[in-house]
Order: C-alpha cells, then sequence, then structure tokens
C-alpha cells in the first residue's frame, strides 16, 4: 500500500458519504450540499490522477455552476423549508429499478472492458495537448463544435423563453 | 553581495541544506519547508487585515475631509486590534431554529478558499507557493466555492432576509464571474500558459499597457467579486445592513470581515500579476531580486488605494443595473476583446507585434464602445437631463 492507494480510499470514502447523503438525508438543502462534498471527492481522483485541468474545471463547472443552480431550484421549490419533507415520492419502486438495472449494466462493462494502463508518466504539456486535440480535424473538432452549437442553442432558448411575459 | 541580492532564494537553499544536515531525509525537508511555507502565505493574508483595515479608513476619511480613526495610539494605527478585541468579547449568537452545523460551517467557507488562493499568487522568482501549471484556473475554481459559502450563509440564518440577500449576492457573483473569466481568458491567450508565473515571465510589457480595456474588465469585476463599493451589492452597509451576514455576530462576523480583506488583498495581487507585470519593474527585479516582493506589495496597495478612491467616489449602484452591466455589457465587451485577442495572435508571431496590435486594437475598441454608448444614452426614453444637455450640444 502506497500514499496514493491511501488517498484514494480517503476520496472513495467521502464521495461514497456525499453519495449515500444525498438520497438518504431529510433535508433537501443539505442533501444538494452533500452532493457537492461528493463533487469535490471526484475533482481529487483527478488530481490523483495528474489531470489538472480537468479537476479544476469539475471544481468550476460542478461545485460553482451545476450545484448552485440545484441549490437555487431547490430553494425556489414550495415548502421544502418544511423540516420533514419527504424524501421519496409513491415512484420509488420505480426509480429503484431503473437505478438497479443502471448500476447492473455499468458493473457489467466496468468489469467486462480491459482498461489501458499508461505505462509512461504523464506528459508536462497536458493543456497544451487538449487543446490541440480539441480543435485538430482528426481528433475532436467535430465534437467539440457540436456541443458548442448545443450550447448556444440552450444560451438562444433561455433568452427566448425568459422573454415571453 | 550576491547573497544580499538573491536573499530569499539563497536563505531557502539554506535552511533546506541546514535540515538535511542535521540528518533528515528529503521528504521530511521538502514536508517541513511547504509547512512552513503555508504557515507564512496564511500569516500574510491575516496581515493583510490588519494593515488594510486602517488604511481603508484613514484614506476615506481623508477623501472625505474627516479625520478617521485617530484615539487608538498612533493615528489610530492599531485600530485594526482594537476593533478585533471588541469582535472576540462579543456575544455568540445562534438564531433559534437555524441550522447550527450550516450556520458554523457558512464563516469557514469564506475564510478558506480566500486564503487558498494565495498557494498560485507570485511573489518573486522561485517565490511561490506552489507554480501550478493551471494556477489562474485554479484562483477561478476556489472562488466559485464563495458562492456557495454566500448561500449556505442565508439559508443556514433562519431569516428570510438573508435568504433573500444571499439570492442576490449570487444573482451579482455569477454574473461578474462570466466577463472576469474571459478577460483573463485574453490575458491567458497572450501569456501561452496558465501558470501565475508563466504570467508574469511573459510581461515584457505590463499587459495592463497592452490590453487596457481587458484590465479595465477584469478590475471591474474583480472589485464586484471581492465585495467593494461601488458594487458590494452583496453586503450594502447602508442599505440592507449587512445582507446575508445578518445574523452573524462576534468571531463569525469577524471571519466574513477577514475573508473579506483577504479577499480583497488578494485579488489585488492577481491584478498586479495579470495586468501591471507583477513582480517585474523596469529590470530592477534582475539587479535585485530580494526587492521582488517588495514590488509585488506596492504593485497590489496600488490597485487597493484605487478600490478605495473608487469605493470614496462613486455612489453604489441599482441592483438591476448592476446585474445589467455585467450581462449586457461587460460580457459582450469582453468576448469582443477576446475574439480581437485571438485574431491578432494569429496575425503575427512577434510578442511585440502582438503587443502593438493589441493596443490599436483595443483603443479602437475602447473609442467604439464610447460611441455607442453615447448613441443609447442619448435614445434613453426616461432620462430628460440626458435629453436636455443632447439639446444643448446641438
Amino acid at each position: 500500500m502506497n500514499v496514493s492507494q491511501v488517498v484514494f480510499v480517503i476520496l472513495s470514502a467521502i464521495v461514497l458519504v456525499g453519495a449515500v447523503g444525498v438520497v438518504t438525508n431529510r433535508n433537501l438543502f443539505r442533501s444538494a450540499l452533500l452532493l457537492v462534498l461528493s463533487f469535490v471527492g471526484i475533482a481529487g481522483f483527478y488530481i490523483l490522477l495528474e489531470a489538472e485541468f480537468l479537476a479544476m474545471v469539475q471544481l468550476l463547472v460542478y461545485v460553482g455552476a451545476i450545484s448552485i443552480l440545484i441549490i437555487f431550484a431547490v430553494m425556489l421549490s414550495r415548502r421544502m423549508m418544511a423540516p420533514d419533507f419527504k424524501a421519496q415520492n409513491e415512484q420509488w419502486l420505480g426509480g429503484l429499478l431503473t437505478a438497479v438495472v443502471l448500476f447492473a449494466i455499468l458493473a457489467f462493462i466496468l468489469l467486462r472492458v480491459s482498461w489501458p494502463a499508461m505505462p509512461a508518466p504523464v506528459p508536462d504539456n497536458t493543456i497544451e495537448r487538449l487543446g490541440q486535440a480539441l480543435v485538430s480535424p482528426d481528433q475532436f473538432v467535430l465534437i467539440f463544435e457540436v456541443s458548442s452549437v448545443l450550447l448556444l442553442v440552450a444560451l438562444v432558448g433561455a433568452v427566448v423563453v425568459a422573454r415571453q411575459r | 553581495m550576491d547573497f544580499v541580492l538573491n536573499f530569499w532564494v539563497e536563505f531557502g537553499a539554506w535552511v533546506g541544506d541546514l535540515m538535511a544536515g542535521w540528518g533528515l531525509p528529503p521528504w521530511a525537508v521538502n514536508l517541513v519547508a511547504d509547512f512552513v511555507g503555508a504557515l507564512i502565505l496564511l500569516i500574510i493574508g491575516v496581515m493583510a487585515v490588519i494593515i488594510f483595515t486602517p488604511m481603508e479608513r484613514k484614506v476615506i476619511a481623508r477623501m472625505q475631509d474627516r479625520p478617521g480613526p485617530n484615539r487608538v495610539w498612533p493615528y489610530g494605527l492599531l485600530q485594526a486590534f482594537a476593533d478585533a478585541i471588541k469582535m472576540l468579547t462579543k456575544e455568540d449568537v445562534i438564531p433559534s431554529r437555524a441550522d447550527r452545523t450550516l450556520h458554523m460551517l457558512a464563516p469557514l467557507l469564506v475564510a478558506i478558499p480566500a486564503l487558498l488562493i494565495y498557494a498560485v499568487l507570485p511573489w518573486g522568482p522561485g517565490l511561490i507557493g506552489q507554480d501550478l501549471n493551471v494556477g489562474i484556473l485554479f484562483v477561478v475554481a476556489v472562488g466559485t466555492i464563495h458562492i456557495l459559502a454566500v448561500l449556505i450563509a442565508g439559508w443556514g440564518s433562519n431569516n428570510k432576509f438573508s435568504l433573500l440577500s444571499a439570492f442576490r449576492a449570487v444573482n451579482q457573483l455569477l454574473a461578474y464571474e462570466v466577463p472576469m473569466v474571459l478577460s483573463i481568458l485574453t490575458v491567458v491567450l497572450f501569456a501561452k500558459t496558465m501558470s501565475t508565473q508563466g504570467i508574469v515571465e511573459a510581461q515584457s510589457v505590463p499587459y495592463g499597457v497592452v490590453m487596457p480595456v481587458t484590465g479595465l474588465i477584469f478590475f471591474i469585476c474583480a472589485l464586484a467579486e471581492a465585495n467593494r463599493s461601488p458594487v458590494d451589492l452583496l453586503e450594502a452597509d447602508s442599505e440592507m445592513v449587512a445582507g446575508y451576514m445578518v445574523e452573524y455576530s462576534g468571531m463569525k462576523f469577524a471571519m466574513f470581515f477577514i475573508g473579506e480583506y483577504v479577499n480583497m488583498f488578494g485579488v489585488a495581487i492577481l491584478t498586479a500579476t495579470l495586468f501591471l507585470g507583477g513582480w517585474k519593474f523596469f529590470g530592477l527585479e534582475d539587479v535585485a531580486p530580494v526587492l521582488a516582493p517588495v514590488i509585488v506589495f506596492a504593485k497590489s496597495v496600488l490597485v487597493i488605494f484605487c478600490m478605495l478612491w473608487f469605493r470614496a467616489t462613486f455612489p453604489r449602484l441599482r441592483f438591476d443595473h448592476l446585474v445589467g452591466f455585467a450581462w449586457k455589457f461587460l460580457v459582450p465587451l469582453a468576448m469582443v476583446n477576446l475574439l480581437l485577442g485571438a485574431i491578432v495572435i494569429k496575425l503575427t508571431d512577434s510578442v511585440w507585434g502582438q503587443a502593438g496590435l493589441m493596443l490599436v486594437a483595443n483603443i479602437i475598441l475602447a473609442v467604439v464602445t464610447g460611441l455607442i454608448i453615447n448613441r443609447s444614452a442619448r435614445k434613453l426614453p426616461d432620462a430628460p437631463a440626458l435629453k436636455e444637455i443632447a439639446a444643448v450640444e446641438r
């Protein structure tokens, strides 16, 4: 057992405790905060894998934007201030089934695929290589451009929805 | 003489050798060095509160033609200590039926990210907590935790006015983060690195001179992010009585206060790093590297002085004007500026050519923006005073 394995176990504990807390906590606001804790743990995983850029983007996008959005939605929904807010509705059986099936499929795939391990150390200029990969035609430029168009559509859509009175 | 001029780096190396001489293994030496470095950065952050509270009060008093604090000897310079003792002796109030854990967590979440930023702020060649290759992104990412802390403070107080103020505050912080990141991105384009050290090294001319519009956008957003007047709508102490932190007293309020000043100093150093050339000052840093931290400090005090000057000069904005200004004015301007930067970089490869072209592009951008504002100001239907001015001009 070495240091990175110890760190891995600690981070996994943080992520799992956070994730379990999200679904079990009775208070919706606290659930949202536990989700943030889980996101931060995942950023820690990225740092462990020496992907600092991804870790920072994880913090920026998930902690800084997505979770704030979730918290806003939670706070603006009705009666969430009540102390014993019911966490489940009558569809819990369907939800449980979906979750179990999804987990089974993911676990099946994870166990089947032989994950390639990189023998060499991580190169220094990862950000430059990432940037080149995103805009070079034989790599990810199509995906990059399509997702930017998607975001633009979402942006314009938000403005259109907001302007209708 | 060399050892005096290179004092900081040589001193670090000497202490390292000394500890290795005691028989400590290299990892222990590194651990102790990192720990001491973190402690020094922490102390710098907290010292900022003690230095800049009296400075703020004295400078603003001077601008408003009044004496300011002058009871605590000498010249009221020890006012910060008196304030600290007052804070410590206040009663610690937790509102009834408030979420106790979250109520206690929020002040920590404000103060800790503000101090974390200091890890990547450069104080001189080789004088930095940790030279991350994503340094500037780290600053932005850690800064977002502040938004979360504001929400937690608003919710954890069990007070609907705190909660509403927290919504307001988050609205402002999110709005000003976008143009801030866009202007940082322009700098990163030119420096070709996200490391804060690399950005300082890339500035043969300070970026504040090369791209004044970018610098101005960043400075306005930094004011909003650091919660400084005239854009301190998070707190707005004369209207909302401290907004989301209205229920906090004693040491917990002091943590918010410390967080604010630490943040202000951090943002000032960041502005100095990105736009004023960091530890560079007309070649002085090559002659005497020992002066590099002094140069950084002097530049950041200059930035803070400008912040205080702003505070004493401008009235506070109305909230919808504030958010509208960010989304309708700063974001488009920053985007056009970023686009111009990208075009300039593709036009020429020489650093000086890029700098010159960007300066010209920025001046044109400023003039065009001014003309557009002038035109739309004349069109305002509910501004009789502006109409009168326009009529007189015609």
